[in-house]
């Protein structure tokens, strides 16, 4: 009776806590700046398909430096996905803030091309992007060091874009024809690929007939370490302070002589790596798919809108109360406790599986909101200026 | 911060736009709705539709079994095609969206004049296209195992019906694992819910037990709390009827492992995991788990050979095969023989006469067209091995005559499907 509890409890926490690794990128994002950022779910997929790479990778090394995948997969996730964030932020985003609408489709957009871009991603498709990146903003650097650049500006681009465009489409398509299925296959493919734990991930210990899996507990701690690293990363460091004034009064911490473009853009990387991370666990309990993201998005952004906007700990304690609610009424661990009240414990039945455990949480979380429109832990005082 | 969309960024929209849409046009083999492959230059071909979902969810399993139908059609056509005449294949892309399909099946067949659509996955694409079918009264070759409980004369079934796999893979399970209890997993919507009824009707008149049902929306990943069930339900241990589709599959199988729940304690037998799959879930995962089909890989005749070689040199080394695959191959063979028995493409009334009692040696052994519109075929139990292929544990003698009209359910038995005599039809009484 006790394992059995045990065991259940740390389901439910389990849940909670791989929710609020999704999350925790997207709070940080959405709660600090203000950007309702749905390319989220994408970033985390991308964070998963780079666990791909780096398994594969080490497949070749043998048998005692596979194991050790998983850390250096971490490690490639954050950076490659905190790289895209910049990429996005300073391609899209920056000129979209103050405008969260504009912004939600954008980035919906982006999480559209993302997801394509993963499926039919191949040698050509991109050596035809690098050639086209190369011509283009290298006959742009050129032309900007001319001194009537504002001038030609448009026509540049006018004649610079098809023309570029025109020579990668070729260069890949004589790729294709010349390397033939070699070059055109595409990388994943809409197929789902495998990522395999490690074999010392893939056991658990054993708890009488229970067990609890080292996947969940690995990323229990590393849920943990990742609050940590961001809870000291923004109360004891110089950029994590300046996160926070910027947060504040943008306008004050610009006139105080703060980057505020470099805060922006250090935030939304750092979001955007967390996603990576977040993509480099949950590939290890799930599938790694153009639509891995697609999964997590809605719960996460439940859990920053329950959590409270711009609280990390609103974050914390939202994730493990919708994880724990989530398995306490899937797995009918409910209604035993009410038997007292036949009633009661009729209704949790009716709601006890895996779909309709979600309409029952998200009638509470409605209904939480209700009482408490702006989360569990709403932000006092001067609000973000969002 | 905001920034003027002056006249110069609309030029430039403008041109990256009607560039790119150049640049699709142009592209070889783009998938884009309506674009014909294959076919001579004249207009002297024989049009037929290929309509399957090339993108969303579904895009994952049924772009292999385009791959197969256009190396069938490539195949008859290197040998001399149809009647003389060439196959021109128009695919379309039904996108995972039931509705799109419907359109699209009128598109192929009102618009592209095409003789017969080959395609469909999902039961729920299958029952959108079928009253467009039967309205029109024109054929469609359907080429995925399904919950049966259906008869359509404008439809050929090429896949299992539920007695050429459920229900020989529940007799096998209650043999195997004698008075083990049963456990029912499966994807939220109607092929799972409809397999888990006959499964149960099923269990009930061959004294089985059932201890538990539970159903996951599809693409989902949540499946702790339907473990936790499992156990809790299944402390002794037991058998998993597994009927998820898709991602869920990967979910499942790898949080089994974590909780130390292994094939030894939980053996499963799963219908919708195939070779494909099992590439993509993990063979780590998966091993010595079993799956019921009617073709495997692994199949050791001649004609499965040369399929699955014909297969690698077309689409790569790295590509298997699996059970859609075939049947898709197959039907394309079972049409073009169909229609030079009966001397036309375009009388469907002759070709669909002509069409039942066709014989063809499939990869999966020999074929007949059943007057019911399915196909009889061998059924086998494949259990999953070290290289991500099954080993054949048990296979049937011959060809399954197949049954349309589920015999365990209530509602449905004592009936049959004949459309050879115009007396009997769709569902009559035996």
């Amino acid at each position: 009776m006790l394992t059995s509890l045990l065991d259940g409890l740390f389901d439910g926490i389990s849940i909670g806590s791989v929710l609020l690794l999704a999350a925790l990128g997207l709070a940080i994002v959405f709660g600090l700046m203000g950007v309702i950022n749905m390319a989220h779910g994408e970033l985390m997929m991308i964070g998963a398909y780079t666990t791909f790479v780096v398994q594969n990778a080490f497949k070749s090394f043998g048998q005692p430096w596979f194991g050790a995948y998983i850390f250096v997969a971490l490690i490639c996730a954050f950076f490659v996905t905190a790289l895209l964030g910049l990429i996005l932020e300073k391609g899209v985003i920056r000129h979209l803030y103050g405008r969260p609408l504009e912004t939600l489709l954008a980035t919906w957009g982006v999480s559209l091309i993302l997801r394509q871009f993963v499926r039919s991603v191949s040698w050509v498709m991109v050596l035809g992007l690098g050639v086209f990146c190369v011509l283009y903003f290298g006959a742009m650097a050129i032309l900007s060091r001319r001194p009537n650049v504002e001038k030609i500006r448009g026509w540049a681009r006018t004649v610079l874009i098809p023309l570029s465009a025109g020579i990668a489409w070729s260069a890949g398509n004589m790729l294709g024809q010349t390397y033939q299925l070699a070059a055109t296959k595409p990388w994943f493919g809409a197929q789902n690929v495998d990522v395999t734990a490690p074999g010392w991930l893939r056991k658990g210990i054993k708890l009488g007939t229970y067990q609890l899996p080292y996947v969940r507990l690995f990323i229990l701690v590393l849920t943990i370490v990742c609050i940590l690293g961001m809870y000291l990363f923004l109360q004891r460091s110089a950029w994590g302070l300046r996160i926070r004034a910027v947060t504040q009064n943008r306008s004050m911490s610009a006139c105080l002589g703060i980057p505020t473009e470099r805060v922006d853009a250090l935030t939304f990387a750092l979001g955007s790596g967390l996603a990576g991370v977040a993509g480099c666990a949950v590939s290890l309990l799930g599938s790694v798919g153009p639509n891995t993201g697609q999964n997590y998005i809605v719960d996460t952004f439940m859990v920053v809108v329950v959590g409270g906007v711009g609280k990390l700990v609103g974050s914390i304690v939202a994730a493990m109360a919708i994880g724990i609610a989530n398995y306490m009424i899937g797995a009918d661990a409910l209604s035993p406790l009410v038997s007292w009240f036949p009633q009661l414990a009729a209704v949790l039945q009716f709601f006890a599986n895996a779909s309709m455990a979600k309409v029952l949480v998200f009638a509470l979380i409605v209904t939480f909101l209700q009482f408490r429109p702006a989360g569990i832990f709403p932000q006092k005082g001067r609000m973000v200026d969002a | 911060m905001a920034r003027g969309f002056g006249r110069r960024e609309f030029l430039i929209m403008g041109s990256v736009a009607s560039g790119s849409v150049l640049l699709k046009a142009c592209t070889p083999g783009s998938q884009d709705s309506g674009s014909t492959d294959g076919g001579s230059p004249s207009g002297d071909t024989i049009k037929v539709g290929i309509l399957h979902s090339l993108s969303g969810t579904m895009a994952i399993s049924e772009k292999s079994v385009v791959d197969a139908e256009k190396l069938a059609i490539k195949e008859i056509n290197a040998a001399g095609g149809v009647l003389g005449k060439q196959i021109e294949a128009i695919t379309e892309d039904g996108q995972s969206d039931w509705d799109k399909f419907s359109e699209k099946a009128k598109k192929l067949i009102e618009q592209d004049k095409v003789v017969t659509v080959f395609g469909c996955w999902t039961s729920a694409s299958r029952k959108a296209v079928k009253p467009v079918f039967e309205s029109k009264d024109h054929m469609l070759w359907y080429p995925v195992q399904y919950e049966g409980q259906e008869c359509s004369k404008n439809i050929f079934y090429t896949g299992a019906a539920p007695n050429q796999q459920i229900e020989p893979s529940v007799d096998w399970l209650l043999e195997e694992y004698k008075g083990k209890p049963f456990f029912l997993v499966g994807s939220d919507y109607v092929f799972p819910r409809t397999a888990n009824t006959i499964i149960k009707a099923q269990l009930e008149a061959k004294g089985g037990k059932h201890v538990g049902e539970e159903y996951i929306q599809l693409g989902s990943t949540d499946v702790t709390p339907v473990i936790a069930k499992i156990q809790a339900a299944l402390p002794e241990g037991g058998v998993i009827y597994n009927s998820l589709n898709g991602d869920t599959n990967v979910a499942f199988f790898k949080q089994l492992q974590g909780k130390g729940l292994g094939p030894d304690k939980y053996p499963s037998m799963s219908v919708s995991i195939a070779e494909e799959e099992v590439k993509a879930i993990g063979v780590e995962y998966l091993k010595d788990h079993y799956a019921a089909w009617n073709y495997f890989q692994t199949v050791d005749s001649p004609e499965s050979k040369k399929f699955v070689e014909a297969f690698k040199k077309e689409y790569g080394e790295d590509r298997v095969v699996n059970d859609p695959m075939e049947a898709s191959y197959i039907m394309v063979y079972l049409w073009k023989q169909a229609v030079e028995e009966a001397g036309t493409a375009d009388d469907l009334e002759k070709v669909r006469a002509a069409a039942i009692g066709q014989e063809f040696a499939a990869p999966n052994g020999p074929v007949k067209v059943a007057g019911n519109h399915h196909i009889s075929k061998t059924v086998r139990i494949g259990k999953i091995g070290e290289d991500g292929l099954f080993e054949i544990v048990n296979s049937t003698d011959g060809p399954v005559e197949p049954i349309a009209w589920n015999q365990f359910v209530k509602d449905t038995k004592g009936y049959a499907c004949d459309w050879s005599d115009p007396n009997k039809g769709e569902k009559y009484k035996i």
